[in-house]
Order: structure tokens, then sequence, then C-alpha cells
């Protein structure tokens, strides 16, 4: 029982950062059908950034991870204006081809300027443990941490979606953007906004999981770039709480699965419950079933 | 419609010149051992490439799975040719059939699932199949697998390109083909015209599985050793690289790209830290300029031109 | 024996009914018109009858060369069984040529195997042979042959709506089911579509069932009409007795205030 609680709560950080990440696929996927393979990437420019700010800068937690989420959301920006905009109108492929060359791109200079080894995030929050149930289960500060970021992070994204001008403008946009276009809403402008906000979560992502594992390196982003991916597949991609959902529920399963001797196949895992899920709900567990009208 | 157009009599007749020209000068050591290595890893591309053509740009189904079936017929052909001294011939159409069988185990239930969907379905099979990999010892696991007879030579990959090449060019210019097509295009109305989808996607699935079973065991006889992380997700990435680089649709383009990219790949490797930068460029600068590919818009598809649009 | 036959056909939605409880009969040889406002089930009708949807309740019956019952209906084997059809909203092969969409009509016919086919074996050369003359003589027959290379999606509209005809043809059906053929097309093109339809159904010997708003087309053509309404099948008869129908006039006019 108490392992199972102290799996649960290992499983919800893990969970948080598939979440943050996740969100960031969904988004732009919903917006602009791209399946951004350079998110991953964004999540490990985050984490650099954290490093260096409270490595070299001697910054504390907060200020490191706002800097870091900013300077994430300006290279989403900057990426999807160099590279994405000249590929609105290519094919799919072409499109998910340029993504990938975005994502070496990101990674192979990362790994040219920042060496290739793995580096040693800092320990910025002081390392406290606290016990329950008689010492039984240890919540890590770093939990609690990354649990609550995760939880004020997702109710401001909340509000941003539902409650003001752009997130309005985001969610015409992804239904139709011709339409949109019409209503005079800039598409240029949601869409860069769009990426803004899904990479300041992955960069949030990053510095979180530099924190919490203390080990970064430039290929920090492809894994969980790609599960990330999944649990977005997984929670019906485009919708934004299936993302949060979907996340969740991976971090959950491959937290229990390597806690119970599985942990060589816990990426297997991952994937054959996705292709298992794809088969019973083709479009994700809160995605809607569409049928194509003849 | 005569059994070989002038054409293809002159394609023949040059093929075959120019495999006696190759094969005369590495036995005369004019192309040395590196150049040759380069021969057989474009051969090898090229199977790979017009096997995921078939696939993804013929039949429309998008693949980003195809590195599993090529290590597939890596391990089978490095399991029957090293542990059991089978002789190659049969290990290659034993390594295609173990490919093609795995083809038609994941393609019936995910071909059902469309585009992007089908792509992520087909990436986790390519990852399951990589984990699984590593995690058995009889092939190695992570270590991989050691000691492969060495029997791929410039004969073998020769041979088993043109075969691969004829064959699927043969089967896309069939109705079979016809109806893979229909299927890209507009798969209610090819069904409605009497295709059976599933029937020709899992068709499709598996026998571009099987060529790239081949490729896997021409790879794994050549190199002496395969690991489960040579067949990763990037492999099959490459593979699309070349047929989407090349054009769609295009079994020339698919030869073409392979070629060019393996050559600029082999330059890259003189320069370890700056490859993959350079290689991301290349690859964005390619997207940007010629998003159709090489030999895009169904120009130059080899055959005679009344027959261009499949 | 009736060609086809229909016995309380239902299809629902979530909860709507698209199609309520059609029964009807359809004589061989009849040109047969299907009439009614937008929404009142005439494609489902043609989906349920091409196996695209499956019904709810009631059954589908046709006796062609074999008796083919509901549970037969799938979409791919309509064209061996005899039955072909066109779109609403045209579906061509857009990428492909206009000879390659009506080869692909031909599919049901080509019996040679996947192993024929990529060793070129004797009967690849004859059957392909033999489909590229008949397709040229489809073409030329339906005077598209000088547009043989041309690509689908480049064709004028008119064009594309007798490529689809052409492809559904050379199935070589017994029934032909046409979905709005003369939508979009302006009144030159509809009477030599009307003149078409015509030509094929002795020429083919067909049975042809078509959905159309054009009530010139349908009042010309058809020798039977049957009208649907919200899923219903209000009306049937000659197209006099239909015009005189008061049902019908309501569903299209609406009711008269008095």
């Amino acid at each position: 029982m108490e392992q199972l609680l102290q799996q649960l709560i290992n499983g919800l950080s893990l969970g948080s950062i598939y979440a943050l990440i996740a969100l960031g696929y969904t988004m732009v996927y919903g917006i602009i059908n791209l399946i951004n393979f350079a998110h991953g990437e964004i999540y490990m420019v985050g984490a650099y950034v954290g490093f260096a700010l409270t490595t070299f800068l001697g910054l504390g937690f907060l200020p490191a991870l706002i800097s870091s989420m900013l300077i994430c959301s300006l290279l989403g920006m900057l990426i999807e204006k160099v590279a994405y905009k000249p590929m609105r109108n290519s094919t799919r492929i072409a499109a998910l081809i340029t993504a990938i060359s975005v994502s070496l791109f990101l990674q192979y200079t990362m790994m040219y300027f920042a060496r290739p080894d793995t580096r040693t995030f800092p320990n910025i929050i002081t390392n406290r443990k606290l016990s329950f149930l008689n010492g039984s289960i240890i919540l890590d500060v770093k939990n609690i941490y990354i649990i609550l970021i995760t939880a004020v992070l997702m109710v401001a994204l909340q509000y941003v979606v539902h409650k003001t001008k752009i997130g309005k403008a985001m969610r015409a946009v992804s239904i139709d953007k011709e339409a949109a276009e019409l209503m005079g809403i800039n598409v240029d402008q949601v869409i860069s906004f769009t990426f803004a906000i899904g990479s300041a979560l992955a960069g949030a992502a990053g510095v979180l999981v530099g924190v919490y594992y203390n080990t970064i390196n430039p290929l920090m982003g492809a894994t969980p770039g790609l599960k990330a991916f999944v649990a977005a597949v997984l929670g019906g991609i485009g919708i934004i709480p299936g993302a949060v959902f979907g996340g969740f529920f991976l971090g959950m399963t491959e937290t229990m699965v390597s806690a119970y001797g599985g942990s060589v196949f816990k990426d297997a895992i991952a994937f054959a419950i996705l292709i298992l899920v794809l088969l019973v709900k083709p479009n994700g567990l809160l995605g809607k079933t569409t049928r194509e009208k003849v | 419609m005569k059994r070989l157009s002038r054409k293809q009599i002159m394609i023949i007749i040059g093929l075959l010149a120019f495999y006696a020209v190759t094969n005369f000068m590495i036995n005369k050591n004019i192309i040395d051992s590196y150049l040759q290595l380069n021969m057989i890893v474009i051969g090898i591309n090229i199977i790979l490439a017009v096997s995921l053509n078939l696939i993804t740009g013929f039949t429309g189904q998008f693949s980003l799975g195809h590195a599993a079936f090529m290590s597939i017929g890596a391990y089978t052909s490095a399991i029957l040719t090293a542990n059991f001294g089978q002789p190659f011939i049969l290990s290659i159409v034993l390594s295609g059939a173990a490919a093609a069988i795995a083809g038609i185990l994941i393609g019936v239930p995910t071909l059902r699932l469309k585009g992007d969907y089908l792509a992520i379905a087909t990436l986790g099979f390519g990852e399951i199949v990589r984990i699984l990999a590593l995690n058995i010892d009889y092939i190695g696991g992570a270590i991989g697998f050691n000691d492969i007879p060495q029997y791929t030579n410039w004969t073998w990959t020769f041979i088993l390109t043109a075969a691969t090449i004829v064959l699927i060019y043969n089967f896309i210019n069939s109705y079979h083909g016809r109806a893979c097509a229909a299927i890209r295009e507009d798969e209610i109305a090819a069904e409605i015209m009497g295709v059976n989808a599933t029937y020709y996607k899992v068709l499709a699935f598996a026998m571009g599985a099987f060529f790239a079973g081949i490729a896997g065991a021409l790879y794994a006889n050549y190199f002496y050793f395969i690991k489960p992380d040579s067949f990763g997700f990037m492999k099959s990435i490459d593979i699309l690289v070349i047929v989407v680089f090349g054009g769609m649709k295009s079994i020339a383009g698919s030869i073409v790209g392979a070629i060019v990219l393996t050559i600029i790949s082999s330059f890259l490797q003189g320069i370890p830290e700056l490859r993959m930068i350079i290689y991301s460029l290349i690859l964005f600068g390619i997207m940007i300029y010629r998003p159709t590919g090489l030999i895009g818009d169904d120009k130059f598809i080899i055959g005679k031109k009344k027959r261009r649009s499949i | 024996m009736p060609v086809l036959k229909v016995n309380n056909l239902t299809k629902t939605f979530g909860g709507i009914s698209a199609v309520t409880d059609v029964s009807l009969d359809i004589e061989a040889g009849e040109i047969i018109g299907i009439i009614g406002p937008n929404g009142a089930g005439k494609t489902t009708f043609f989906n349920l009858l091409t196996g695209l949807y499956s019904p709810n309740s009631g059954d589908i019956i046709y006796n062609l060369d074999s008796k083919i019952t509901t549970h037969d209906l799938k979409p791919h084997k309509i064209t061996h069984y005899g039955i072909s059809r066109t779109f609403q909203n045209i579906r061509l092969f857009q990428n492909m040529s206009v000879m390659d969409n009506v080869l692909i009509g031909f599919h049901s016919e080509l019996k040679y195997g996947v192993f024929c086919a990529l060793f070129r074996l004797p009967s690849y050369f004859k059957s392909e042979n033999e489909i590229y003359k008949k397709t040229d003589r489809l073409l030329d027959r339906l005077n598209l042959l000088d547009k043989k290379y041309e690509l689908a999606k480049n064709l004028p509209y008119g064009d594309q709506r007798k490529l689809e005809i052409a492809r559904a043809l050379a199935a070589n059906p017994k029934i032909l089911l046409l979905d709005e053929p003369a939508a979009g097309m302006n009144p030159r093109e509809t009477r030599e579509l009307m003149n078409l339809i015509k030509w094929i159904k002795d020429e083919f010997r067909l049975t042809v069932i078509l959905i159309e708003h054009d009530m010139s087309l349908v009042m010309n053509i058809c020798e039977r009409i049957f009208v649907f309404d919200y899923g219903n099948l209000i009306a049937s008869g000659t197209p006099e007795e239909v015009q005189q129908n008061k049902k019908v006039v309501k569903a299209y006019l609406g009711e008269e205030v008095e």
C-alpha cells in the first residue's frame, strides 16, 4: 500500500512533465495539423537555459524557470516563422520532415556548443524530504514543486484559452482557419502565439526535469518528446484536456510498470498502449469519433 | 503493349553493361573497398526507399516504422547464417518472408487508421520491435549481434536491387498497383469501384516489408555486426527522407534520392562534429525549396509516358 | 421479378432517422428518379444500397445474376454483383489520368494474380491489353478519348461528371446509381446529360436510379419517381402523378396559409 502511494507520487511527477510537453504538441497540432517533432528539443533547450542561468548567473529557481519559459517561447516563435510558415501549403510529409530537420538541428547544434556530455543540474531547491506514515512514504519537496507548478500552469493555460480574446481566436483558428481569417482574426499572429505558449510550457518542463533528475544532455528531448506526443495522441490530439489526461496516464503507467519489474519494457509498453488505444478509439480517449461524409 | 519495348531492352542492356563494368573494376581493384562499401549502401538504401515508396508514395499509407522491417530481416538473416549456417539465398528469402509476416501482423489491425494516426502507430511498432530486440539475449540484446558471415557482395546487392525495382515497377503498373493508387486518391471511391482496400493496403504493406527485410539481410551480412539501435526511429526517418527527397510516387526519384543522400552522408562522415548539423540544414533546404522532391509532379516516372499518372 | 426490392428500410444516426421505413420495388430497365428537398435522406438511401452504411432494420434485395441481400452488401463487392454508382460531390481519383480512372473501373473484371503481375506472365499482357482497348472504346463512346492523358482534376466540371459515369460504366453494371449527375451543370450540359443517360440506358441495357434536383431532367427522362421527405417515402408514380400529388407540392413549397 505504501509503495503504491509512493509510486503514485512519482507517477504524478513524471506525468506532469509529459503533460506539460504534450500540451505544446496538441496545441500546435490543433492549430496547424503539424506533428512538431522539434518540440522535444525545445524542452531540452529549456533545461539548458535553466542550467546556464542557475549555474553561471546564480539565479534562483523561479527566476530561472520564468526566464527559461520566455526564451523558449521566443525560440518557438522563431522556429515557426523560419521553418514552418513557408511549409504551410506543402504536403504533410514535407512539413513533418521539416520539423524533424529542425529537431536534428537543435540537438546537434546544442551538442556542438554545449558538448555532448551529461551535465549536472545544480541543486537550486533545498533537498528536503517530508516523510509520512513513519517514513514509509517519502515526499520530496521537488515532487511538490513539479506538481504544483504544473497545476498553476495548466490553470493559467485554461484561463488563456477560454477567457481571453486571443484564446477565443486560437479556438476559432483550430476549428476553421479560413473562416477565422474572414472574421478578421490575424491567423499568423494566433499561430505564433500558440507556438509561444506551447514552447513556454515545454521550457518549464525542461527546467523542472533538470531540477528533479539533476542531469541533462543534448539528446534528452528525443525520448520524452516522442512519449509526450504519444500522450497527446492517447488523450486525443488537438484536445487540451486530452493532452493533460494522456500525460498523467502515461506517467502513471510507466511508473507502475517500472515499479513492478518491467522497467526495461516501459517504453515498449507506452507504445503498445498507444496502438491498442488507437485501435479501439482511433481519435484518442477523449476524442470524438468523426465519420467521413459520403 | 508488347512484351518488351525497345526502351526496356535498352535499360536491360545498360544495366548488364553497368554490372559488367563495375564488377570488372572491383576485381581489378580500380574500385576500392571504400567505394564498394558506398555502392552497397546505396543499393540497400534504394531497396529500402523503393519499398517504402510503394507503401507511402503509391498506396498513400504514411509509415514511420520501415526500419523495423529492415531489422526483422537483418536479425533473421543473422540468426540463419551465423547460428544455423544456412546458405545466403535461403536466408534472404526467409528474411523477406519474416518481415512480410510482421508487416501483415501489424498491418491488419493498424491500417484502419488514417494519416498521422497510422504514422504514429507504425512509429510505435518500430519502437516496440527495437525495445524487444534490446532485451532478447539470444540475439545479443543491447550489445548487438556479432560475427555474422559476410556474404553480401556487389553481385548480391546489384541483383537484389535490380530485382526490387523491377518487381515493384511491375506491381504498380498492374491493376493491383492501380488499385493501390486509387486507395491513395480516394479510399471510398476505390472501394465502390470494387477495390478491397483492406486487402490492398495489407498487400502493399507486406510487399514493402518483404523488400525491407531483404535490405536488412544484405545489411547484416555485409557489416558482420548489427545492433537494435541501428534500426531505430531515425533510420525510418532516413528512409522516408530519401523517398520524399526523390519524389513521392516516383521510383526513379527514390533511386536518385538514395544515391544523392548516401553520397552526401558519406562525405559528411569526414566531419563528425558538424555532420548532423549540416545534414539537418540540407534536409531543411530541400523541403523549403523543393517540397515535391527532385522528381516531383509525376514527371519522369520510368516507363511509358502514357502510364505516368499512377 | 423486381431487380431491386427494398422492404421497410430504416437508418438512424444517433437518434435522428435519416431513412424511415422505406419500401419500394424497381423493375429491370427502368429509369427511376429520386427527388426530395435537401436532407430528405436520398444520398443516405444510396449509401445503404451500396453497402457504405448498414441499415438499422429492413432489407435490400437485388435480383441480379444471383440474389443479393442486405448482409452481402459490402462497398468493394457491389461492382462484382453488377451495381455501380457515382457520387454527389464527385469522387474521382484526382491525381490520376482520365484513362487510369476508367481502368480502375474495370478492377473487378481483372483476375490475374499478384504473381502474374510481378513477373509479367502471359495472362498479364493478355488482360491488360484487353482492358486498355476496352477503356479506349468506352472513352471514345463518351467523347472523352482526346482527354485520356489529362489528370482528372484538370477536367472541366461537366467532363468530371461524365468521367465519373464512364468509370461507373467500366464496371459493367446492371444497375447504375447516379447521385445528382446534373449538379453544377448549365442548361446545355444538362440537356446533353439527359441524352447521355437515355443513350447509356439503352446501349448498356441498364436500370438507372438517379437522385436529382433538376426537375426538367427528372420529369423528362424518368419513368417513375420516388419522393423523399424527412427520411420518409411520401409519394411515388409517373412524373405526371407525382406532379399532381398534394404531399409532394407541400414538401417542396410548404403549406398554403388559409
